[in-house]
Order: C-alpha cells, then sequence, then structure tokens
C-alpha cells in the first residue's frame, strides 16, 4: 500500500473510540452525549472500512453504510427525545432522567 | 521512482493533516463546554474522516458520510441545539468526583486494550495489504453489491429508517399533545 500501513489507520480509529466512550461517560448534557456515541460509530466505521481495503473485500464498506443509517436513526429518535423533553421543561441532564429507574 | 517517493509523501503528508485534525476535533467535542462548538467540531471530525476513507480507496462511502452525516444529520443537530437552546457545562462539572475519575479510567482501560490488540497483531497479520482494483469502493461496485449479496440488508436498512421516521413523528406529536392540556398516551 502506499503511505500509511493499516495499523496507523486502527490506530485512529481505536483513539476516535476511545474518546467517544470518554465523553459518552463523563458528560452530562444529552446533546453532547450523542455527538460522542456519533464519534464511537466513527471509529468503528474507520476500523471497517480499514479492514475491507486491507482485506480487498467490499463488504466491510457495505456494513459501515448500514451503521451509518443506523447512526442517523438513532439521532431522529434521540434528538426527538432531547425536544420532547425540553418541550415539558425537564433539564436536560442525564442524571437527572431518572423517572425510569426501578 | 522519483515519482512514486513524491507520491508517497504527499500520500503521508495528507494522512498526518487528516489524522490529527480527526484526533484533535474528537478531543475537542468531548471538551467544549458550548453544545453549539462541539457539533461545529464534530462536523469537521467528519470531514477529515472521508478524507481518511478517500485514502483506503473508499469513494463512495466517502461521500455518502459528507452528504449524510457532515451534511443532514448535523444540520439537524444544530437546528435542536439551537431550538433547545442548553446550558454551558463543563466537562468535569457535577457529580461525585469519582464519577468522573472512573469515566476516565474505563475509557483509558478501552483505549489501551485497542493499543494492545493492534500491536500485538501489527507484524503479522496486518503487516500487507492486498491490492485493490481501480473499481474498488466506487458507487457502481458498492450498488453490485448492495443489490446482490447484501440485498436482505440493504432492505432492513429501509425498514430501520422508515421505524425511526416513524418513531420521530410519535415523539414530537405526543408532547405537543400533552401540552394542549389532553392525556399523554
Amino acid at each position: 500500500m502506499n503511505g500509511p500501513n493499516i495499523t496507523w489507520y486502527l490506530g485512529v480509529a481505536g483513539f476516535l473510540f476511545g474518546v467517544g466512550a470518554l465523553g459518552v461517560l463523563l458528560r452530562r448534557n444529552p446533546l453532547i452525549v450523542l455527538l460522542s456515541l456519533e464519534i464511537m460509530l466513527n471509529g468503528a466505521n474507520l476500523a471497517l472500512i480499514t479492514f475491507s481495503r486491507h482485506l480487498d473485500n467490499g463488504d466491510g464498506q457495505i456494513f459501515a453504510l448500514a451503521v451509518m443509517a443506523v447512526a442517523a436513526s438513532e439521532v431522529v429518535v434521540g434528538l426527538g427525545m432531547v425536544v420532547a423533553l425540553n418541550r415539558k421543561r425537564v433539564p436536560l441532564d442525564v442524571d437527572r432522567l431518572s423517572s425510569l429507574r426501578g | 521512482m522519483i515519482v512514486a517517493s513524491v507520491g508517497n509523501v504527499l500520500v503521508w503528508a495528507v494522512w498526518i493533516l487528516a489524522a490529527f485534525a480527526c484526533l484533535g476535533s474528537g478531543v475537542a467535542v468531548v471538551s467544549f463546554s458550548n453544545p453549539f462548538y462541539s457539533a461545529l467540531a464534530l462536523i469537521g471530525n467528519l470531514g477529515s474522516l472521508a478524507v481518511l476513507y478517500l485514502l483506503l480507496s473508499a469513494e463512495f462511502v466517502a461521500a455518502a458520510q459528507v452528504l449524510v452525516y457532515a451534511g443532514a444529520v448535523m444540520v439537524m443537530f444544530l437546528f435542536v441545539i439551537a431550538y433547545v437552546d442548553p446550558r454551558l457545562e463543563s466537562p468535569w462539572a457535577g457529580g461525585p468526583g469519582w464519577q468522573a475519575i472512573g469515566a476516565v479510567l474505563a475509557a483509558a482501560a478501552l483505549l489501551v486494550e485497542i493499543i494492545v490488540v493492534i500491536g500485538l497483531n501489527a507484524g503479522g497479520s496486518l503487516a500487507h495489504s492486498h491490492d485493490v482494483g481501480g473499481s474498488f469502493g466506487s458507487p457502481s461496485y458498492i450498488g453490485r453489491l448492495f443489490l446482490t449479496d447484501h440485498l436482505l440488508a440493504f432492505e432492513i436498512t429501509s425498514i430501520v429508517l422508515l421505524v425511526a421516521a416513524i418513531g420521530g413523528v410519535i415523539l414530537g406529536s405526543h408532547s405537543r399533545r400533552s401540552e394542549a392540556g389532553v392525556e399523554p398516551l
């Protein structure tokens, strides 16, 4: 392959996944939690496309496109919930959204 | 020979630029206190990821990434952030300190695991990539895969998108009804 070896791409993908996980665990604003989830999904997508190129097999790219569709669906539902919470004047804080707790 | 090495240096330069833009904007998304800036940083992240996809000869996925993610999804994000007018919060604010420490430790453990697994395989199966043909990753290549080998995945994806659209409509109309004084579902 011309240019960097695929281990470099995998390192970037792993770092993106770790940063996204940190955001999901650390932040309290549901909007930023959703943004961090997008980063995690994109890290996984980069790994899928890297292996697709490495193995000369298009299945990884198909999987990445399916992940993109699932991510778009997740954003629609998540943002719909954020807007619904905002209309009910519920504070946007994942620690205080505990009304479903058993 | 000289042309090949110049091309190699160019690929490396583009890769380094895109990778550092990707990592920097990823850290920025997590560390900004204003969600609006986080969303703008995520657009940069998605754009630089599209450059990495192009380097991996995945042209169609790169175009879809820019159109679907950096275009449609992020515009929706920015609209909602402007609509709910969120308060600013520092990344470390709220909750006991042990939660933040636990979050950092868990994320660091994940990262170390990934790096170790990659490092263990770096000299073996990851060392040499296959050569790909010129049409690899082009729209016709992806389209042929979608309509032959992966037809079921294609159809299920459309059902997932339909269900998400219906869910979005139900979530929106639910809160409008409860605002008018009618009991919610």
